[in-house]
């Protein structure tokens, strides 16, 4: 007995020494990040955006090491745009923020940690690079989806997430019913039949972008999936191009996911500069360059046009001209009991 | 008569292992076959990536102290619940059982309400530079917090059931408490510790629900081995994410043959 009360206390004191050990490296660890030559920022983003910023981070790292003689490590966290943000309101110390829609860099601006004339801090809206909503179909597009108007036929069934938890679900949302204003010349009773139509047809509603191209891509669930011109690519370069290809209609909405510094942390942290670099360089040659083979649409003209096979020229509205901006589009089509609430309803 | 219960044993057993077979055996070797589909050498690359590393190292850490500190809590709460009568006896053993009831998700936003930016210990911890969410103590915390009850509630039955006779007397020959405890008590459960003290580790190691909302998912910082697992998945890497998730389940396995030794040896040692 005395053997099994001995090897307890062994184990006890041991762990006591791992958590001690533990505990000493991360003193040691704030105590070096004050004085030593390695810069660490937190890029705080949405899901799609991992394989950009994974190259990014490291071009940057290279491009701060020339110019300033000094190292910085970028460290990654991703997830849906919305939790994302709730993530940086909550406290996660985030230096920058790069989220799916400007909605959600509005709000930690209400809660007071990034000055609210962000979006005019760096050019373009602060979007450095632009996405679409295109269609991703099976192989061959048995069904024979070609545009919009294609979705609403009762034999095509649709994947795309739920607009009320994701950010590219708004956006497919709203390139629909601006396809729609325009087929129907702005009358709003056929416009809202044909969106009721077409969420009739979606057979899976997933919380977020990532959720719905895995529910079509891996589970084989439906014959059409509203994605990220992006995401929609990345599905094809690493699940084979052999088993889907890419739809553009006629009409799809422009999509500006931005990028912000986060004040607050960055005046508490020390970073505010380097923030600013990491930002702006988004917009230098190479920047735009990592963003278009991330099939990103570059704002530089002459880098999309070298990569116009990718890109193709599809007529693009903005929420601005067709909604009144976010603001307006959130109240009117999402928020409780709003649009999108009155024409969905669950089938199963 | 007889026949026909043959036949009804025979048809229990095959519905049974019929049904152990398609839940558990066969989703389990998809896994170790999925994670080998590109060869050895990619998985061997997986397994040694530095980011699966620190994710390996953090689930290591949390699983630790976790379990080291409900041990000790459990050994405490069963003690103070067994041996002794208070007013608010049956309140306590009610709260700890809390944790089986409440959702992880619950569990995780409860340490944001109360140690985030918005929490209202946040200023008091701003003052004293001291991170909890977002950070490793959150981590530990809400494993903590899920895994509370398990090494108390496997003890505490069985300390009710042996009475305290034997404490008595020992205390009758002028034993002081720390030799009752150590010379009389933990002898008779402490097969039951260890149990509790796996099935606490094997929980805390596998935790995702809380551990996702605290974490904040930073790749190589507060990224655990079940997140990390998701977040391969989601980034079109089944294989890597079969990968990482086949040491979760290689780690599962070492903790059920461990627990199989002990139920063996806690039979023999009664016999």
């Amino acid at each position: 007995m005395k053997k099994f009360v001995g090897t307890i206390l062994l184990l006890a004191l041991g762990v006591t020494t791992f958590t001690g050990c533990n505990t000493t490296e991360v003193g040691s660890k704030t105590a070096g990040e004050s004085k030593t030559e390695t810069v660490e920022l937190l890029n705080v983003s949405y899901d799609p955006t991992r394989e950009l910023y994974t190259q990014y981070n490291e071009t940057f790292a290279k491009y701060y090491q020339e110019k300033t003689g000094r190292s910085v490590k970028v460290e990654q966290s991703h997830g849906g745009s919305g939790k994302q943000g709730r993530s940086v309101i909550e406290g996660i110390e985030a230096d920058i923020v790069t989220l799916a829609l400007a909605y959600d860099i509005d709000e930690i601006s209400k809660a007071g940690l990034i000055d609210e004339n962000w979006q005019s801090e760096f050019k373009e809206n602060s979007a450095p690079y632009t996405s679409t909503i295109v269609f991703l179909v099976r192989k061959g597009n048995p069904k024979n989806i070609k545009d919009w108007g294609d979705l609403v036929r009762s034999d095509v069934e649709i994947v795309t997430p739920n607009p009320k938890t994701s950010g590219g679900a708004r956006w497919n949302y709203l390139a629909a019913w601006a396809w729609a204003l325009k087929q129907y010349d702005n009358d709003e009773v056929q416009v809202r039949e044909y969106i009721t139509k077409l969420y009739k047809n979606v057979v899976a509603l997933d919380s977020g972008a990532r959720g719905a191209t895995t529910s079509f891509a891996e589970n084989g669930i439906g014959d059409v999936l509203l994605a990220w011109e992006n995401e929609a690519y990345l599905s094809l370069g690493e699940d084979g191009g052999d088993q889907f290809e890419i739809v553009t209609p006629s009409i799809s909405i422009l999509a500006e996911p931005p990028v912000a510094i986060v004040d607050a942390n960055v005046e508490v942290r020390g970073t505010a500069e380097i923030a600013k670099d990491y930002l702006e360089y988004l917009y230098s040659d190479e920047g735009q360059e990592i963003a278009a083979r991330n099939y990103y649409r570059p704002r530089n003209e002459e880098i999309l046009e070298k990569y116009k096979d990718t890109f193709a020229d599809i007529k693009l509205v903005t929420i601005d001209e067709v909604f009144g901006g976010w603001t307006n589009a959130q109240a009117t089509h999402f928020a409780d009991d709003g649009v999108f609430d009155q024409i969905y309803v669950p089938t199963n | 008569m007889n026949k026909k219960s043959h036949f009804v044993k025979c048809l229990l057993l095959f519905v049974s292992l019929a049904f152990v077979f398609v839940m558990l055996v066969l989703p389990l070797a998809v896994v170790l076959i999925k994670c080998l589909e590109e060869g050895w050498v990619t998985y061997r690359s997986t397994i040694t990536d530095y980011y699966t590393q620190k994710a390996l190292g953090l689930t290591l850490t949390a699983t630790i102290i976790a379990t080291v500190l409900n041990t000790i809590f459990g050994l405490f709460a069963a003690w103070a619940i067994t041996k002794f009568n208070f007013r608010f006896k049956n309140a306590l053993t009610t709260i700890i059982d809390l944790p089986f009831a409440i959702s992880p998700i619950i569990a995780g936003l409860i340490f944001i309400m109360t140690f985030g930016r918005i929490g209202f210990l946040h200023p008091f911890l701003q003052a004293h530079h001291i991170k909890i969410v977002f950070a490793t103590p959150g981590i530990v915390l809400a494993t903590l917090f899920v895994t509370f009850p398990f090494v108390a509630r496997e003890i505490i039955p069985l300390m009710n059931s042996q009475g305290n006779e034997e404490e008595e007397a020992a205390a009758m020959m002028g034993a002081n408490g720390f030799t009752i405890f150590f010379k009389v008590t933990l002898p008779k459960i402490k097969w039951a510790l260890i149990y509790g003290i796996i099935l606490c580790a094997a929980r805390a190691m596998g935790e995702f629900g809380a551990v996702s909302v605290v974490s904040g998912s930073i790749r190589g910082k507060t990224n655990t081995l079940p997140l990390h697992v998701e977040i391969l998945y989601n980034e079109f890497k089944a294989t890597e994410a079969f990968g990482v998730a086949s040491i979760l389940v290689i780690m599962a396995i070492v903790i059920l043959i461990l627990r199989n030794i002990i139920e063996y040896r806690s039979r023999r040692e009664s016999e």
